[in-house]
């Protein structure tokens, strides 16, 4: 798994609730087999004005001047601002994929849907969970100030805004820091169980053995 | 003794290992798996060289890629077919059960698990999709899961998890006519939000869920998702056993019997706690039509579009106008005048015979109106096709001008050919209405099967007891 650290980068604002895993990353790229090159199609169907397929070249395409991927100012961000129930719909791994691939290192919303939130840790992105108040004050910080850039930082649990330092702290679960902090291999983690795994078997083959049948 | 949930005692059959450090491991029982989100866990697997620890739980199918036109037995699309040769080559190599695309049984995976007895109440049930909280209509502990973690239960058969809170639904009552399974959901997540179970498992209860047959319980649990809690879950009942006996991988003889003792107790114990409680009247339920784009976005058949102006969030007001913009539609515009261009009866949510059958006595001796360009019926499996014909359900479609197609999730996502153009748009019994989700541009609105027939036969949304 990536590790994560501490991250210093630009912001970009994505001023919509329930953003859904379908307008992250569309579905005729999920027919990809592979867990990379998602990026030039991150919000495929709000960034370009065409429609898209796979294994197509992208810089030819027209951009759509509107969304805010496409504008100068937020060029190279690496942290993206959202609203609520960020991530919600499919579990597909694709949307923390083409997230990571565009470059986006965190993730900072009011809430996230629990599927995505959950497979961003799985590839080294941290999602973080800020109050409603705080994000509002984000925004408009944002729309203020082009360049705006926060450094992220998982050991001290702290966001600090570039600007004017200030700090903003955030909760994170233990193990989800630890295993960011770390780059853990949860399949290595949990083989390292396979004797709990085994004698759980050994117990459950003799209470329901019509699941082991 | 502590009073435990449903969803309490699932967990607690399953916890392999506390750590320490706050995560469980839970044992995995069944494991699911397409085309789609696998390649790269089998892929990491091989690259690891790791093993498959119990293929045995593990059944595969392609749905979500595979063509519905009855003459193509052959993936056009060289992308798609890559991907269902990669989950071919994969299941071979590491020795999974597939039912593949010549099988007759292949289908949606969340119709076949059921439709086989694969899915078996008191199990945990994991799969690469979200709607696998489908599988909790039979009370097992079924969630969708990310690729990483598609690949942890193939090398370990188990996931590091961390406990959600107990929520339970209760619909009480009684449904009045014409009112359905799929109505009961919409108007949950009408009223909860889509992130309102968020955290949360939740178990359906009350005599409405009760009164639900096993497909109509499929179809609510399927669409816990949508409500933002990735497992729902309904207690096992006799409708449950009755369903499941007889079924090729249900347990026989012998085993079926302690089998069925042991699941009576899947059940909440009277005064167990619940973390939050949601009590809905069923006979208030009206047929639902969405208008938006997210699956909260939804009014009663009789209501017309909201208007954002009367909406006080001033994020919720901009997504609704947004959402009015992308869908076409005018505040005010009563929901029985839209006029829809498609009609698509299928997925993982409303491919079942029973809502087959639903559809099909809305369209008996009826046609599909002129204005409608195209009308698709997809049944989810290549069972429910064969029983459907069995009945003369396709005769009744194809008299009516429906497309009578082969099974496969369709149009509910687009991955295959089988998608709207930009603006069209579409009455669908599927279970999200999200942008481009039909097909970039389109406009979906989600509706039960019969509402769907309804508005086929009618060009535009109209009450399908009123035909």
């Amino acid at each position: 798994m990536k590790k994560f650290n501490i991250h210093e980068g630009i912001v970009l604002p994505l001023d919509r609730a329930n953003v859904d895993t379908d307008a992250i990353i569309p579905k005729q790229f999920l027919k990809s087999i592979k867990r990379t090159g998602f990026g030039p199609n991150l919000f495929d169907e709000w960034r370009y004005l065409d429609h898209g397929e796979p294994d197509q070249d992208n810089s030819s395409r027209p951009l759509n001047p509107g969304f805010v991927l496409n504008q100068p100012r937020y060029e190279g961000a690496s942290i993206l601002l959202a609203r609520d129930n960020f991530g919600c719909g499919s579990s597909r791994e694709h949307a923390p994929w083409a997230l990571l691939d565009y470059g986006f290192r965190c993730i900072i919303a009011p809430s996230f849907a629990d599927i995505f939130f959950n497979n961003c840790f799985k590839n080294g992105i941290l999602p973080i969970v800020l109050d409603i108040e705080i994000v509002d004050s984000l925004f408009s910080r944002i729309e203020e100030s082009p360049g705006f850039s926060m450094r992220v930082d998982l050991p001290e649990q702290n966001i600090i805004v570039l600007d004017d330092q200030s700090v903003i702290d955030f909760d994170i679960d233990g193990f989800q820091k630890d295993a960011l902090l770390q780059g853990l291999d949860d399949i290595g983690m949990t083989l390292a169980k396979a004797d709990l795994i085994r004698s759980y078997e050994e117990k459950r083959r003799n209470i329901t053995p019509w699941l082991f049948s | 003794m502590s009073r435990k949930t449903l969803y309490d005692k699932l967990w607690d059959q399953h916890l392999v290992h506390d750590d320490p450090n706050g995560t469980s491991l839970i044992y995995i029982d069944r494991h699911l798996v397409h085309e789609v989100t696998s390649p790269q866990a089998f892929e990491g697997l091989h690259l690891a060289g790791r093993k498959f620890w119990r293929t045995e739980s593990t059944v595969a199918v392609p749905d979500h890629n595979v063509p519905t036109t009855v003459d193509s037995a052959t993936v056009d699309d060289p992308v798609s077919r890559l991907q269902i040769q990669t989950l071919d080559q994969n299941c071979s190599h590491f020795g999974v059960t597939q039912f593949g695309m010549s099988d007759p049984r292949q289908g949606i995976v969340h119709i076949i698990g059921p439709e086989q007895g694969i899915t078996l109440p008191g199990m945990t049930i994991v799969c690469g999709d979200s709607h696998t909280s489908t599988h909790g209509a039979f009370g097992a502990l079924a969630f969708g899961i990310g690729t990483s973690e598609v690949e942890h239960v193939m090398a370990t058969q188990c996931l590091i998890s961390t406990k959600s809170r107990n929520m339970r639904i209760r619909v009480d009552g009684q449904l009045n006519h014409g009112v359905t399974a799929k109505d009961v959901v919409l108007s949950i997540i009408g009223k909860i939000g889509t992130a309102g179970g968020t955290g949360y498992a939740i178990e359906f209860a009350g005599a409405v869920i009760e009164s639900l047959s096993m497909e109509g319980r499929m179809t609510v649990c399927n669409m816990t998702i949508e409500a933002g809690a990735r497992a729902g879950m309904i207690r096992p009942d006799q409708k449950t056993i009755d369903y499941i006996e007889g079924r090729p991988y249900a347990p026989k003889g012998e085993m079926w019997e302690r089998a069925v003792a042991s699941w009576s107790e899947l059940v909440s114990d009277d005064g167990a706690v619940f973390d939050k409680e949601i009590v809905i009247n069923g006979a208030e339920i009206r047929p639902q039509i969405t208008w938006g784009t997210s699956p909260e976005m939804v009014v009663d058949l009789e209501k017309s579009v909201p208007d954002p102006s009367q909406e006080a969030d001033p994020t919720k007001q901009e997504g609704m106008q947004r959402a009015l913009e992308y869908m076409g539609l005018e505040p005010g515009t009563p929901m029985t005048s839209v006029p829809l261009d498609l009609v698509f009866i299928g997925s993982c949510t409303n491919s079942r015979i029973e809502d087959l059958r639903e559809a099909a006595i809305v369209a008996k001796g009826r046609k599909v109106s002129p204005d409608i360009k195209q009308a698709l019926v997809v049944p989810g499996s290549g069972l429910v096709k064969k029983q459907a014909e069995e009945e003369g359900l396709h005769r009744v479609f194809i008299d009516a001008g429906f497309e009578w197609r082969n099974p496969g999730c369709s149009m509910c996502l687009a991955m295959n050919a089988d998608r709207l153009q930009p603006k069209e748009r579409c009455a669908s019994t599927s279970n999200r209405n999200f942008e481009g989700r039909q097909g970039q541009g389109g406009r979906t609105h989600l509706v039960s099967p019969a509402m769907a027939a309804a508005a086929a036969i009618a060009g535009h949304f109209t009450d399908p007891a009123s035909l």
